[in-house]
């Protein structure tokens, strides 16, 4: 039996980014983004594709929150759950790595 | 029409019917084509710029075996270069030193890997190719230096549900990210072998119990799809997301079709691209309009409030099992013939298990149930 990978959990500190088979991409004939992955097709709102194009394999999810919340004039603490809960989902179908 | 007619997303090219495996449960229709019947690269080549322009985001090269297409390469990199997302579709065996490295470099997006089992003599057996397993196993591990995310494919079957415990382990230690327990739709050649392939009652519900406990165990290490058996179901699959609803096929000729079976409904005739555009196709064909939306439903499809989730279930069952295309899919268990699914699993297990009982695949090859023309 081989070493399991580990399931990776979010933290502040993480750094997250998209894969190489991820993608983000404007789609003209339906004039909005699609998150091309393997076998699945996403339309993101504009808040998640806004934290997905943070994830640029540099900002941690700490700066990419303070980030959101300046540029949305919202309090730090409530996107910081909803920012961690989304990361920790796409981590979790593997479309974001932590 | 009920709905509105919405571009495609995603098609699946079958690129060519050759293929160095024969597994008794191909989806290819019974009628292989010869080589001498695939569009040539330039065609292929205009028909995916087409398809970009009508909306497909997502191309799954398929075949047969698709890398047996020498153009292979170009034909990646045509699409990459409409940044189409690449899948490609391999049974893995046979694939030249440095092919996947060039399939990479040409903006290969991802490879889907089939494995006949997860014990290197089932592998061998169900695609009756020697050495088969082993050439997967490189294959992924080309796959994987090459820095190619991987699916691994497990068709299910009679014959190798007891492995699904171990093709969980073999998607891990060969670095999917993926992994397709995908039971086994009776049309095409699984159709003609159902009775050899129809798993049981007991495996059935076994696997489920084994695939749910593996898919919250391993959240964020593994995506498990578990692609269920129609024959057991309470309700059927939105089969295609919907007839003609948003993807489509091309086989080797430039026939296009909404699904892979489409060919066994004797009303419909399908149009080649070439002369036809793809686009008219799409909105015009009178076959891709045949059971588009919900207007073409019976009862109890037409009245039930899951006729938008299931749409119908899938055209070709209801045509292989209740002998009508507009008929509710039979795996419904809405539909009035909805016991004649338990019947033939019953009657496959009767005969899979009689003591005289000789191993009878209908292995798939040109020639072994119909001539092609």
């Amino acid at each position: 039996m081989m070493a399991l990978r580990e399931r990776a959990v979010v933290s502040l500190r993480s750094v997250p980014s998209l894969p190489k088979h991820v993608r983000i991409q404007y789609d003209p004939v339906r004039q909005a983004f699609a998150v091309l992955s393997p076998e699945k097709i996403f339309w993101p709102n504009d808040i998640s594709l806004d934290i997905l194009r943070r994830c640029d394999g540099r900002s941690t999810a700490g700066d990419i929150i303070a980030g959101l919340a300046a540029d949305y004039e919202a309090e730090q603490e409530a996107v910081a759950t909803d920012v961690i809960a989304f990361l920790q989902e796409w981590s979790d179908k593997l479309l974001v790595r932590l | 029409m009920s709905t509105p007619l919405l571009p495609p997303i995603g098609m699946l090219a079958e690129l060519t019917h050759r293929c160095p495996l024969q597994c008794p449960y191909c989806s290819n229709p019974l009628e292989l084509l010869k080589a001498n019947r695939e569009l040539d690269t330039e065609t292929w080549l205009a028909l995916f710029s087409e398809a970009a322009d009508l909306g497909v985001l997502q191309v799954h090269l398929s075949g047969g075996e698709p890398t047996l297409r020498r153009d292979l390469e170009q034909l990646i990199a045509g699409l990459a270069g409409r940044g189409v997302y690449t899948n490609l579709i391999t049974a893995g065996v046979g694939i030249v030193e440095g092919r996947i490295e060039a399939f990479a470099e040409a903006g290969l997006d991802h490879l889907q890997l089939s494995f006949q089992g997860a014990r290197p003599a089932t592998t061998d057996r169900i695609g009756n190719h020697k050495g088969a397993h082993e050439k997967k196993l490189e294959t992924a591990r080309r796959a994987r230096a090459a820095g190619l995310p991987l699916t691994i494919n497990a068709p299910i079957h009679r014959h190798n549900i007891e492995e699904v415990p171990e093709f969980i382990d073999l998607a891990l230690a060969l670095g999917a990210e993926r992994l397709e327990i995908a039971n086994v739709q009776y049309a095409g050649w699984a159709l003609t072998n159902r009775d050899q392939l129809m798993p049981e009652r007991e495996a059935v519900d076994r696997q489920a119990e084994i695939v749910a406990e593996a898919q919250e165990r391993l959240a964020g290490i593994i995506n498990i799809d578990f692609v269920t058996p129609d024959y057991f179901a309470i309700y059927p699959k939105p089969c295609m997301g919907g007839w003609a609803r948003d993807a489509f096929m091309v086989t080797p000729d430039g026939t296009v079709l909404p699904c892979h079976a489409a060919q066994t409904i004797p009303s419909l005739s399908f149009e080649r691209f070439e002369p036809r555009r793809l686009s008219s196709i799409w909105a015009d064909s009178p076959a891709f309009n045949a059971f588009r939306g919900t207007d073409w439903m019976q009862e109890p499809c037409r009245s039930c409030d899951r006729r938008e989730i299931d749409w119908g279930g899938c055209r070709c069952q209801a045509m292989a099992i209740a002998g009508d295309a507009a008929a509710t899919d039979p795996a419904c268990a809405k539909s009035p013939i909805h016991a004649r699914m338990a019947m033939l699993i019953d009657e496959a297990k009767r005969i899979a298990t009689a003591p005289s009982r000789e191993e009878a695949f209908v292995y798939r090859r040109i020639g072994a149930v119909t001539e092609s023309a």
